[in-house]
């Protein structure tokens, strides 16, 4: 679960906090476009480490640092996959632009999971919910999204509550083939599905007998409104998708090996 | 014999949870063969949390708990189980049977016992709760006070040395309670040792168990339920209230009546004796 708690919103004051997250989803979007483009080290090492002092900003290190352990296990993966397969069919002159090359990899996938945990750590659901709504999306569509991110927690809570109560019946998740280890879920899976039907079912009653849809047009208590640090960083963001474009298409991006021994 | 005699041992225990929350703080406590304990406390106070410990479901961070001279960290949680039978708060939280009666034999199937001592089980445990006519039924379309006898059975199924209750009394209606006191009264009286987590004092307090109260992850009072349960200071620092017939008698103490009344049947002999000295 650790992991995920690089995703989950922290509730603190930062002015990363207070961007509007439409804004925050183009410069992520940015980020992903600029991090796409590149396969080599030194502009993903530079969209790496543009992003940490905006984690500090946001007083999200621990979470943040803790997401990059979590990610840095599949980070391994793709590094070690990259060795291979360059070292067998890459045709690159040497080892170590070879491991450049799969570093550069590596990197790439930490920019694009940082960039999310950024989103996502500094967002709150309800904001993220109200930006939808606000660019358009139906009502409908981003309560669901909201009330689906929100009861996350609980049902995990729920689903350890359930297997302590199984285990204490004897229940052992460990050991047996694959398809008997299938088999031990279903006594947690049962209770947890049950319950999930049984709570929206009470949720949608809840909200029923308080008028929810009521009326057609629905209004907010906030409205997102875009200020003018908001602009700056979708200006910023265009700026540097251009500015990666223009690198791309006109720069000779040099590698590292070839700088060490040119 | 010493060490027989006091199955459950916890020594200096303290628990964090992975997220940071420190649930107990630093608990020692012994319960005996056959005893009858209700652990009582305010919400958040760690009375599930100590709970889990007996049955191994968490391991201490720091101190060691004993079942049956057993430390829980060198064992498996079926294994301790197989010896204390843990009942959850949220019958929902473990239901998931076509019928009562596999629901039943679920943790039986578990623990390796053969088929004919399956059925055989199943059989007296559902009469013994009053579940029989339910046995081919699916336990979802019980009721909510069903729904928590047929967990009940569940555990009861494999008989264990130590029965632990969490919330027992939670959803169920006053006949329903009174059924299960007797109950529980009868299986203690039978040799089992009985824990109950509970904030019902009124339930508890008919039964006279020994009461452990607890409070922010520390024991405030373990004593006898005449003791614990009439001071007043305590009590309300576990965020309870006096026994109502407790609080009749601390307000007519001016009478020259004890204050440590907890059971009605004492109550009546008090006042009878008083109504017929005056005369």
């Amino acid at each position: 679960m650790s992991m995920f708690d690089g995703l989950r919103f922290r509730n603190v004051s930062s002015p990363i906090h207070r961007i509007d997250p439409r804004a925050k989803f183009i410069y992520v979007c940015a980020l992903f476009v600029a991090a796409v483009l590149f396969n080599q080290l030194i502009p993903l090492l530079i969209l790496l480490l543009i992003q940490i002092p905006l984690v500090v900003m946001a007083k999200v290190v621990r979470e943040w640092l803790r997401l990059i352990r979590g990610a840095s296990f599949f980070a391994a993966i793709i590094f070690i996959m990259n060795v291979i397969s360059l070292y067998f069919y890459g045709g690159y002159p040497s080892l170590a632009s070879i491991i450049e090359h799969a570093l550069a990899m590596t990197v790439r996938f930490i920019v694009l999971v940082e960039s999310f945990s950024i989103f996502f750590l500094t967002t709150s659901p309800d904001m993220f919910g109200l930006s939808l709504e606000q660019i358009g999306v139906p009502y409908e569509f981003c309560f669901a999204f909201t009330t689906a991110i929100r009861f996350v927690p609980v049902l995990a809570e729920e689903a350890q509550t359930i297997i302590d109560a199984q285990r204490s019946r004897g229940l052992e998740l460990e050991g047996g083939n694959i398809m008997r280890r299938i088999r031990n879920y279903i006594p947690i899976l049962i209770p947890l599905i049950v319950n999930a039907i049984r709570r929206s079912l009470e949720l949608a009653e809840a909200m029923e007998s308080r008028a929810w849809g009521a009326s057609k047009k629905r209004t907010n208590l906030y409205v997102l409104k875009m200020g003018s640090r908001d602009y700056c960083l979708i200006i910023v963001s265009i700026l540097m998708v251009a500015a990666s474009v223009y690198v791309w298409l006109f720069i000779k991006i040099p590698s590292i090996t070839q700088i060490l021994w040119p | 014999m010493w060490r027989c005699s006091r199955l459950i041992e916890v020594e200096d225990l303290h628990f964090t949870y992975p997220n940071g929350v420190e649930a107990l703080k630093g608990i020692s406590l012994s319960i005996s063969d056959g005893e009858f304990v209700a652990i009582m406390g305010q919400n958040g106070a760690g009375k599930t949390t100590l709970v889990k410990h007996f049955n191994g479901l968490l391991k201490p961070t720091k101190g060691r708990v004993l079942i049956d001279g057993v430390d829980t960290r060198h064992v498996s949680v079926a294994t301790l189980s197989r010896k204390v039978g843990l009942v959850f708060q949220n019958p929902d939280h473990q239901l998931f049977s076509e019928t009562v009666e596999d629901e039943v034999s679920f943790a039986l199937k578990n623990f390796g016992f053969d088929e004919g001592a399956i059925n055989e089980r199943v059989e007296k445990v559902l009469n013994l709760l009053d579940l029989i006519q339910y046995r081919k039924v699916s336990p979802f379309m019980l009721s909510g006070g069903e729904r928590k006898r047929v967990a009940l059975a569940s555990v009861l199924a494999w008989d264990p040395k130590i029965l632990i209750l969490d919330e027992p009394t939670i959803g169920q209606d006053s006949y329903q309670k009174e059924r299960l006191r007797q109950f529980i009264v009868q299986l203690n009286q039978q040799g089992k040792t009985v824990i109950i987590v509970t904030h019902d004092i009124e339930f508890v307090v008919e039964c006279e168990p020994r009461i452990i109260l607890m409070k922010d992850g520390k024991v405030i009072a373990d004593g006898d339920a005449r003791e614990v349960l009439t001071d007043l200071k305590l009590v309300s620092e576990a965020s309870l209230i006096l026994p109502e017939i407790t609080q009749i008698f601390v307000r007519l103490n001016d009478f020259g009546f004890p204050r440590n009344v907890i059971s009605v049947y004492e109550a009546k002999q008090l006042i009878l004796e008083r109504l017929f000295w005056r005369r």
